[in-house]
């Protein structure tokens, strides 16, 4: 479904991506892991559209369009989800009215009609179970006051509502407790089928626990250093990042 | 020229007919403004606190003034009835210059509350109303001056003591005619002591192809423990200027809000002078401004805490867009002996385009120590983050854009003490910034609008 092939990406005329080759095809599980500041986020940034990064060369295909030629909301509509390492609050947005926009913009995407306010409901009771949110948060203002864990549900709650064919996750794990982060790595596994596939980005090994990924990247200075089955996870644990740094000097 | 020497000629000339058309107790105070006048020049930009608006200029042309208040010919059906936000209340007009009451208008109040046509009321109680008339207003503000020079109708309202009205009160101003036209208003506003109401006023323009200028002074009264909602709302044309000049008195533990919404204007310049003269009083002030293609907004506050313990809460939000320009002055004085006194302020701006202007200016002049103060202002762009935040979930940045926009004034409306009004005035906005033409009054006659 996703094919990367040489992908260079620059912000603020920095080069962070130098080279990214990836291939991930429908039922997979791709971890990418590296220490901070290799370009994780970058690189999920490029992939969602991000205009504040450009890329400069290489090429990304999702089910054989150019992804990178088409525009964020774009993106979304075709099947590319990115649950952000830092969710952005928007104060004065209600959940409630953002996810109806969302719902309905990918359905007038495929010329299908606006759901009904009936339906609609429906559905997000039905989404919210699968990562047990709170029904409050939904008529609150989008992640404002949100605490660091109901942020990282309420990414995964828009993932089950948007139904993506790839979902990227940012540091999902990140300042989560031990059963908050199960709660989020369960609905994830809720929402796996052989159709879909998921880029789990993070930086300890031990959301890998509950999300058994079929490769795992080593990215490192904007380029995939490493690729290995889920043993490699755990010889990051073990060893820590310096070793990759020694192999791959300035 | 300078543009205040046709007006004095004007009252030269036709001081007879203003004053036969008028009311003593208004008549009164014409010579006074007319030898202050004399000596006076109208505002200019670049003068101090008038930094994108010339009163000067927008005093200029010479407009038609209804001085013989003839009569004038006007449907109302056409435009008020979409204006109207809350549906089953009586309706009072002022067009142009003349207070016109909706027949229905007084049926259903309670004893004990005045309301009507200013010059009505200054003929049948002039005692009473010449107590109050002209006493707050500053006949040293030339704008001011002019109006009470000119000025020979308006509104009356007066609640008496321990009255509560419990259902707004509605004034819609109409400009209307078939050829340029200035409107010379006065409000006069009593709130006595332990009463209560709450007033919702509309300015519309008929035609949009007309210069139309809007000259008004606004004078309140509101007594110990009484209660004043007002909250003005601003729809006219792209050639309408208004010319908007408020003073405010407080008595003790009286508690007011005032808010200014301007969703469709052309040059607006709104004055907010208010005082506190007793402890424990509350004011909340609050306004946006939503400027686009070529319209000028300038709001000037003025808030004087000048006793113990009062307290004022401030907030302004503008959105200027294309070449539009908007200006804010925030003065809040804290007299020596005003101990415990709260007072907040903020102003905060979108600014969407690189030829669109913002003007932004708190002035805080504070003069005792026990004092609670706070001000911010913030002139900015829509984040990038949060929009892209948005396009990620499918919507387009021009729907990210809507929402944000929306959001942004989301707390201004939010404060509107009238429910009815704060749904009709999200409603407005969002039209407004989803970039309807037109304004609401000329949409409802095309009949759009009732549904
Ligand atoms: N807005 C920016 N401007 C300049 N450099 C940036 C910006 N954002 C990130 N970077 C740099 O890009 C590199 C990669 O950052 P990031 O993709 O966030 O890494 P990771 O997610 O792997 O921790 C870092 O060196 C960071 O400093
Ligand atoms: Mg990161």
């Amino acid at each position: 479904m996703l094919k990367v092939t040489d992908l260079h990406a620059e912000i603020n005329g920095r080069e962070i991506l130098r080279g990214i080759n990836l291939e991930v095809r429908p039922g997979e599980v791709h971890a990418i892991m590296g220490p901070n500041g290799s370009g994780k986020s970058t690189l999920s940034m490029v992939l969602a559209g991000n205009p504040a990064y450009t890329p400069t060369s290489g090429s990304v295909e999702f089910y054989g369009k150019d992804l990178l030629a088409m525009e964020p909301e774009v993106r979304s509509h075709e099947g590319v989800f990115l649950g952000f390492q830092y969710p952005v609050e928007i104060p004065g947005v209600s959940m409630v009215n953002f996810m109806r926009a969302a719902v309905n913009a990918k359905r007038e995407y495929f010329n299908q009609p606006p759901m009904t306010a009936t339906e609609f409901l429906k559905m997000m009771r039905e989404k919210r179970a699968v990562v047990e949110l709170d029904n409050k948060l939904a008529s609150r203002s989008v992640n404002e006051g949100f605490s660091g864990g109901e942020k990282k549900r309420n990414e995964i709650f828009q993932m089950a509502v948007l139904e993506p064919r790839l979902s990227i996750l940012d540091e999902t794990d990140s300042g989560l407790d031990i059963d908050a982060l199960r709660v989020v790595a369960e609905g994830v596994n809720k929402l796996k089928t052989e159709n879909n596939a998921t880029i789990v980005i993070t930086h300890y090994q031990r959301l890998l626990d509950y999300i058994r990924p079929d490769f795992v990247h080593i990215l490192y200075k904007g380029r995939i250093v490493r690729t290995g089955g889920p043993e490699l996870a755990l010889e990051l644990e073990e060893r820590g990042y310096d070793w990759i740094k020694e192999e791959n000097p300035e | 020229m300078n543009p205040l020497e046709q007006y004095l000629e004007l009252y030269r000339s036709h001081r007879d007919e203003i004053d036969a058309n008028g009311a003593p107790v208004l008549n009164a105070l014409r010579d006074d403004a007319f030898r202050r006048l004399e000596g006076m020049t109208l505002p200019a930009r670049g003068d101090e606190n008038f930094e994108n608006i010339d009163p000067g200029a927008m005093l200029a042309p010479d407009y038609g003034i209804n001085l013989r208040k003839a009569p004038i010919e006007f449907d109302p059906g056409m435009t008020f009835r979409c204006d109207v936000p809350l549906a089953s209340q009586s309706v009072m007009m002022n067009v142009n210059d003349t207070f016109a009451a909706a027949t229905d208008a007084y049926d259903s109040l309670p004893d004990g509350v005045d309301v009507g046509s200013l010059r009505e009321f200054a003929r049948l109680s002039p005692a009473e109303v010449a107590e109050y008339y002209g006493r707050i207003a500053d006949p040293g503000n030339p704008v001011v001056a002019l109006d009470t020079l000119l000025a020979q109708d308006g509104l009356y309202l007066r609640v008496r003591r321990g009255v509560r009205l419990e259902r707004p009160l509605q004034l819609v101003n109409i400009l209307t005619g078939t050829a340029p036209l200035m409107a010379v208003r006065r409000m006069l506003v009593i709130i006595e002591d332990e009463a209560e109401c709450k007033l919702v006023a509309c300015d519309h323009t008929q035609r949009d192809d007309l210069d139309m200028l809007a000259l008004e002074t606004v004078e309140i009264h509101v007594g110990r423990r009484a209660r004043f909602d007002y909250c003005h709302i601003e729809e006219s044309s792209r050639k309408t200027s208004r010319l908007s000049t408020l003073y405010l008195r407080q008595q003790e533990a009286s508690s007011v809000n005032i808010d200014g919404m301007t969703l469709f204007n052309g040059t607006t310049r709104n004055e907010y002078h208010c005082r506190f003269e007793g402890e424990n009083a509350g004011l909340r002030l609050y306004g946006m401004g939503i400027e686009d293609k070529e319209r000028v907004i300038s709001t000037y506050t003025h808030i004087d805490h000048a006793v113990p313990r009062c307290k004022s809460d401030e907030l302004f939000k503008f959105t200027v867009d294309d070449s539009a320009s908007g200006a804010f002055t925030g003065r809040i004085h804290v007299a020596p002996g005003a101990v415990g006194t709260e007072a907040y302020q903020a102003n905060r701006n979108l600014v969407g385009s690189p030829e669109a202007r913002m003007n932004s200016k708190p002035q805080l002049e504070i003069y005792n120590d026990d004092v609670k103060c706070s001000h911010g202002c913030a002139i900015g762009q829509l984040d990038p983050m949060q929009v892209f935040y948005m396009r990620t979930r499918g919507l387009t940045e021009a729907e990210a854009r809507l929402l944000l926009r929306q959001a942004f004034m989301s707390d201004v409306i939010a404060a509107v003490d009238v429910p009815s009004l704060r749904d009709r005035l999200h409603m407005l906005a969002e039209r407004r910034f989803a970039g309807m033409e037109t304004a609401c009054g000329r949409q409802c006659a095309a009949g759009k609008c009732n549904k």
